[in-house]
């Protein structure tokens, strides 16, 4: 298994490497100008160059993105809790999520700035608002899957709906959870960029907002890297707190392959 | 209307059928699901009177409301007219905390088998006040006791995807088992097994009955299993169900896989055959 590993690894590595020879590749051969599309190797440079200026702006897009995240989990496993459990609640409700999730976030930054000023406030609202709905709906359906006859052996024994919950019910929903984590840290990550491009002194997304009124293009790619950089990081941390956690979902693997 | 105690102990039951306390007490129990123009009759009009220890087998057509019948007992269903009494009261909702087991053994995958038996113990009193104390003693050892008993020896730390299907559904029937219920009620627990697998169950289930006596309604489609099993026998008709015909089983136990194939044992057999198909021609005609 572990060899199969290794060898995965190191095509998602080759993979990367080659994206980036690739583009260099072209704009060398191609003599573009580093005012369209700057090569990477430029945009490396101005990464490190500019690092000490940029750190304090990623500390700040992590913070709001980490604030934000952590009110939509604790919003979603809520919503999705209530909605999960009760027919009722997800047939009356769904609409209305629906509808606030097909809302474009980059509409809502301009009443959030209307209501709160600009800064890091906004920027918070808007990655809460983009993240909590794939954890409702994961909570939800995670919920909503229990088996049938299991239900039926402990609500003959006397079981409540909270024991049916606490026992079966939220165990069986860590592998959707989890899964919705970090599709939703990437989407608070969204959020708060989108937020402070828009209305933000500070924050890697105004760094880039700046950066391109001034045509310093290399600085604006620098900015997407770190963006990417983080995320990755990010779904890398969220993935391994997925595995400790709800092994027992993905472990039938392993029966197969030993 | 007879009032009886509800008994709390598995030893002691008297054995006699005859003069055991009456467990189960169906009167003119009734069962309609829907209403209006979409109501769907589940269960017509059944009466039906379970002594305490007895092995009941239910046999019938399928959808002819005999797990019905079993979520009645439960408390799962509210009759839609006439009385359900389980252990001397009214079975109001769920207050029984009868051992159930169903075809799917719904094995909790992220636990081990031993504490997926303790699962009732977390949940029905008096257990469930001690469990945190006693779940890594006593609780553990009374897991690994039936486990044993059902050939399972040194399985508890297993997870539920290291198991068989057959080695799965005997840990359902120990986690039907573990809370010491009066009552066991099963519905077709052997269905989706080979013939082999289910052949073994059948006596570790036998086995089981005569160890701890608590009562048996079984539900199956296979009327080999309810003849070895029961020690007496149900025939439903088809849906809306009744019963069509209540008998006694007196072979002697513990019985074995080779009386299966004795004279009388086919007799048997072919009776509760003739009534099922009798049962499902009258249903195609009715239909026509």
């Amino acid at each position: 298994m572990s060899d199969f590993d290794y060898r995965q690894k190191a095509w998602s590595a080759g993979l990367i490497v080659l994206f980036f020879l690739a583009w260099e590749l072209f704009c060398l051969m191609t003599g573009m100008s580093d005012l369209v599309l700057p090569r990477p190797s430029q945009v490396f440079v101005t990464l490190v160059e500019k690092f000490p200026i940029l750190w304090p702006h990623i500390l700040q897009t992590l913070a709001t993105t980490m604030i934000g995240f952590v009110l939509g989990v604790g919003l979603g496993v809520v919503l999705g809790a209530i909605i999960g459990v009760s027919k009722t609640a997800y047939d009356t409700a769904y609409p209305l999520l629906v509808g606030f999730s097909s809302i474009p976030k980059v509409a809502v930054v301009p009443i959030f700035v209307l209501w709160f000023g600009s800064g890091t406030v906004p920027a918070v609202l808007t990655a809460l608002s983009i993240c909590f709905f794939p954890i409702v709906v994961n909570i939800a359906t995670g919920l909503a899957t229990t088996e049938p006859e299991l239900e039926d052996v402990l609500k003959a024994l006397g079981a409540s709906k909270l024991d049916i919950l606490w026992n079966v019910g939220l165990p069986r929903t860590m592998p959707f959870f989890f899964a919705s984590l970090k599709v939703a840290v990437s989407y608070a990550f969204v959020g708060a960029v989108l937020s402070e491009t828009v209305a933000s002194n500070r924050g890697i997304g105004n760094v880039m907002m700046t950066a391109s009124s001034n045509f310093n293009v290399p600085l604006v790619f620098a900015g997407l890297f770190v963006l990417a950089g983080l995320g990755v990081a990010l779904y890398v941390i969220f993935s391994l707190i997925e595995g400790r956690v709800t092994g027992w979902a993905t472990r039938k693997n392993d029966v197969i392959t030993t | 209307m007879m009032r009886m105690q509800p008994h709390s102990e598995f030893a002691g039951a008297p054995v006699s059928a005859a003069a055991a306390p009456i467990a189960i007490e169906l009167s003119e129990a009734s069962v309609t699901f829907g209403r209006g123009a979409r109501a769907v009759p589940a269960l017509s009009t059944t009466t039906l009177r379970i002594a305490d220890g007895e092995f009941v087998a239910l046999v019938g057509p399928s959808g002819c409301g005999k797990s019905t019948i079993l979520r009645l007992v439960s408390g799962l269903v509210q009759p839609s007219s006439g009385v359900v009494i389980v252990g001397g009261r009214e079975v109001a909702a769920r207050a029984m905390r009868v051992g159930m087991a169903f075809q799917n053994p719904t094995m909790l995958p992220w636990m081990s088998i031993e504490r997926n038996i303790m699962l009732p113990l977390k949940i029905v009193e008096p257990f469930r006040s001690q469990f945190r104390k006693l779940r890594k003693t006593e609780f553990r050892d009374k897991a690994n006791a039936l486990l044993e008993q059902v050939g399972l020896k040194g399985f508890g730390n297993r997870y539920p995807w290291q198991l068989s299907g057959g080695m799965l559904q005997r840990a359902n029937l120990c986690r039907a088992l573990i809370h010491e219920p009066r009552m066991l009620l099963l519905d077709e627990p052997f269905g989706a097994l080979d013939q082999f697998t289910r052949e073994e169950l059948w006596s570790i289930l036998q086995d089981l009955w005569i160890a701890h006596k608590p009562t048996v309604l079984l539900v199956t489609h296979d009327l080999r299993e309810a003849a070895f099993l029961g020690s007496r026998i149900c025939v439903m008709s088809a849906r809306p169900g009744r019963i069509l015909d209540d008998s006694h089983v007196d072979f002697a136990r513990p019985r074995t896989v080779a009386m299966t194939f004795e004279p009388d044992f086919v007799a048997l057999n072919q009776k509760l055959r003739a009534f099922i198909v009798d049962a499902r021609t009258a249903a195609t005609r009715g239909a026509a």
